[in-house]
């Protein structure tokens, strides 16, 4: 059981071990932050020591063994690096995704079977049904405001199968007072949102520390090609942006496009931001490859609205996707979750 | 919750010796005082205090008044360091530690780095022993002290203390040693065995066979008491006598004004009995070590696993080894859930397990350094305990 310390997953674990299974709670330390003991933010949020001992103290009251992972170097590499080198080609990537697909359930998956684990459990809310055939559903949870069915959108049979999501199935106010009943501590801590290693929602700085190519100065041009401005790094803007164009225009402008190679931002109306559709690489699939033609919706962003489309193509390496009426949230970097209903299909990185 | 059945280590930490808790009982309640007071109560908590100061004196051949109660290795190891720093603010000048020291040293280091003072980290060998040719090549006339470890915690290799202390004495250098591990597993004399020197009856011994005695003393020397089966929280710092140093705790006349705070009785108490056990039944207790030590090592042999510093003459208690293509991370948590406890590198502040220095210092990769298990014995441990430890590895092994 993965146990951050939160209400979510303090209260999947307590109902795990209520369900007779012999569960060992983990916390995985993926990021080691700064060196100063002292600092304000290592005393609350996400991926803390503070966090580590919320969890430990979790797991002491439910009476189950309790470990902290060592996963930093393969968050480093499959995390932190992604995201600085995502950034630089001009992306907006998502960290969370790829660190719930490479970290949460991969690299976990791996070490719970160096524990003979049969199962690994978060505390997501979304569901897992298994059917008749043996084959595993990821769908939406049924908390509509807490759905987090798109973070786990790239996973695949092979995790599926052995995922446990013991709160998938109740709603955020009902989780907070088990955990109240159960009498744990962490009942009423604030949900975490920020990406957990970049501190102060600092990306520009984060991401200029490690690419300073990032911090260069460059031409701003319209969707004409007519330079109308500087800007001072492209670590600072994404796709949709409004603020901090220090643009003067009769009509409010957006970040269009980044334009990495060419170090070049393109600004354009609220209309331009607006796509028919997209296409997405690194494609995973929870069943089979789905054909051409057929309807699904496809979120491209946690907590947003599902836009209804259709699949242009599909394979095992990416999709095309065509929107029923032009859509905006098309980020390049971000991750596409296509549902059939409140069935995850596939995900993929919009290109 | 699963329990730990079997403790394999104890170089972490021991049980405390019955006997010694008996020595600390009274001290909790009956006599309670402050020891530097004058009234009844803290007049015999200032008897235990001196008692006690007397046994641990005795452990490592020091005179009674060099040993200087602190609260644990670490305290002692960075008071070692930061007291001669102190003691020189005026000139500054050169520190030299081994890269196989306990983070208290190291990280000591590097706080006199940020004080101005100027660090060299001397590299051990492949067999993870500290050459005394590496010192001697460091060495620099601006020089004040050496610190080398007498055990490694991690791989138990013991050190060239005796020809260090040597080097260091002809240069009018200091020499610290931190013999946190060593302590109660081999015979230790501060004032090494120069003709005629030896303080005490039987003579200096020096380190046991089959490192010569030492022929130069000592100047200041760590020892806690948690490893020989005392408690936590207590240790002591070896001063010579006419050594230049300050103290690093100020505001109280305690310890002859060289430590100030409120002396931990109870834990003092208990410590000078665990000193006691430990010199008095220093040859059995090692011998049984060995013991337990070579079956384990014996038992390994049959599987994929390499030895750390097999080659280098050990601490009885102490066994390192990598086992070939396994996370030693998983392998230690599956133990703990099978009941078994054994040491994997040292732990960040959330607890995860951080891979070793000592190992990344003697040119093992990470991936290797990734694969070790410490099995730390203690007087308690038995040879079935072993034998069911390479049942368990075995059958751990096999799961995959």
């Amino acid at each position: 059981m993965a146990m951050s310390g939160g209400v979510d997953s303090s209260v999947a674990a307590a109902l795990l071990v209520e369900g007779g299974y012999e569960v060992i709670g983990v916390t995985m330390k993926l990021w080691a932050g700064e060196d100063d003991p002292f600092a304000a933010h290592r005393f609350g949020g996400c991926c803390t020591v503070g966090s580590s001992e919320d969890a430990r103290r979790v797991a002491h009251l439910l009476d189950i063994p309790y470990y902290v992972l060592n996963l930093q170097d393969e968050f480093h590499a499959r995390v932190v690096d992604d995201f600085v080198a995502g950034y630089s080609d001009g992306k907006t990537p998502n960290p969370c995704a790829r660190c719930n697909e490479w970290i949460k359930f991969r690299a976990f998956l791996e070490r719970a079977d160096e524990l003979d684990c049969h199962f690994i459990a978060t505390g997501h809310y979304a569901r897992i049904e298994r059917d008749a055939g043996g084959t595993t559903h990821l769908r939406r949870g049924n908390d509509a405001r807490k759905d987090q069915s798109y973070v786990l959108g790239m996973l695949t049979q092979h995790e599926l199968r052995r995922v446990l999501l013991p709160i998938g199935e109740m709603e955020k106010p009902l989780v907070r007072e088990r955990a109240a009943k159960l009498g744990m501590a962490v009942a009423t801590k604030p949900d975490s949102q920020e990406i957990c290693f970049v501190e102060d929602g600092d990306y520009a700085k984060f991401v200029i520390d490690r690419a300073p190519q990032m911090a260069l100065p460059g031409p701003i041009f319209d969707e004409n090609g007519v330079k109308v401005g500087n800007h001072n790094g492209l670590a600072r803007y994404t796709v949709g942006q409004r603020k901090g164009l220090g643009i003067a225009a009769a009509n409010p402008l957006f970040v269009t496009k980044i334009d990495a190679p060419n170090n070049a931002l393109i600004v354009g109306s609220r209309e331009k931001l607006a796509h028919d559709g997209f296409g997405a690489t690194r494609a995973t699939w929870t069943q089979t490859i789905p054909r051409a033609g057929q309807k699904v919706a496809a979120q491209l962003r946690a907590h947003s609205v599902a836009h209804p489309a259709q699949i242009v193509a599909a394979d095992a390496n990416g999709f095309k996707i065509q929107f029923d009426a032009p859509s905006q949230g098309v980020t390049p970097g971000q991750m596409a979750v296509l549902y059939d209903g409140d069935e995850v299909i596939g995900a993929g990185t919009i290109t | 919750m699963n329990r730990t059945r079997i403790y394999f280590d104890n170089a972490a930490t021991t049980p405390l010796l019955p006997a010694a808790r008996e020595a600390m009982e009274p001290f909790w309640n009956d006599t309670f005082g402050n020891a530097s007071s004058p009234y009844a109560t803290s007049r015999a908590a200032r008897m235990a205090l001196d008692g006690a100061r007397t046994q641990v004196a005795k452990l490592i051949g020091a005179h009674a008044d060099e040993i200087v109660w602190t609260g644990g290795g670490t305290e002692s190891d960075n008071w070692a360091l930061l007291g001669v720093a102190f003691a020189n603010l005026g000139k500054r000048g050169h520190f030299i530690v081994s890269q196989i020291e306990h983070h208290a040293v190291l990280e000591s280091a590097q706080t006199l780095r940020e004080l101005g003072f100027e660090v060299d980290f001397a590299r051990p060998n492949s067999d993870g022993v500290v050459e005394p040719e590496e010192i001697a090549r460091l060495m620099r006339k601006e020089t004040l002290l050496v610190s080398l470890m007498s055990a490694n915690n991690e791989t138990g290799a013991l050190q060239n203390v005796a020809e260090v202390a040597k080097i260091c004495h002809e240069n009018g250098v200091l020499f610290h040693c931190d013999a946190t591990q060593s302590a109660g597993k081999l015979a230790l004399d501060v004032d090494g065995l120069q003709e005629g020197g030896g303080r005490r009856e039987e003579g200096g011994l020096g380190f046991s066979s089959p490192l010569p005695p030492p022929p130069s003393p000592l100047d200041l020397l760590t020892l806690s008491a948690h490893k020989i089966g005392g408690p936590k929280g207590i240790g002591a710092l070896y001063i010579r006598r006419g050594t230049k140093m300050k103290p690093l705790l100020r505001g109280g006349a305690q310890e002859r004004g060289r430590r100030a705070g409120t002396e931990n009785v109870p834990a003092i108490a208990g410590f000078g009995v665990a000193a006691t056990a430990a010199r008095c039944d220093l040859e059995s207790n090692a011998a049984h070590l060995e013991t337990l030590r070579n079956r384990l090592e014996n038992g390994l042999s049959e599987m994929e696993v390499e030895i750390i510093t097999q080659n280098a003459a050990r601490a009885p208690h102490i066994s390192s080894f990598i086992v070939q293509g396994a996370r030693a991370e998983s392998l230690a948590l599956s133990l703990d859930l099978a009941g078994f406890a054994v040491g994997t590198g040292s732990a960040c502040a959330s607890g995860a397990l951080e891979p070793s220095h000592v190992l990344a210092a003697m040119g093992y990769a990470p991936q290797q350094a990734k694969s070790a298990l410490r099995v730390s014995f203690g007087t308690q441990n038995t040879v079935e305990e072993v034998d069911e430890f390479l049942e368990t590895l075995r059958r751990l092994r096999e799961r995959r």
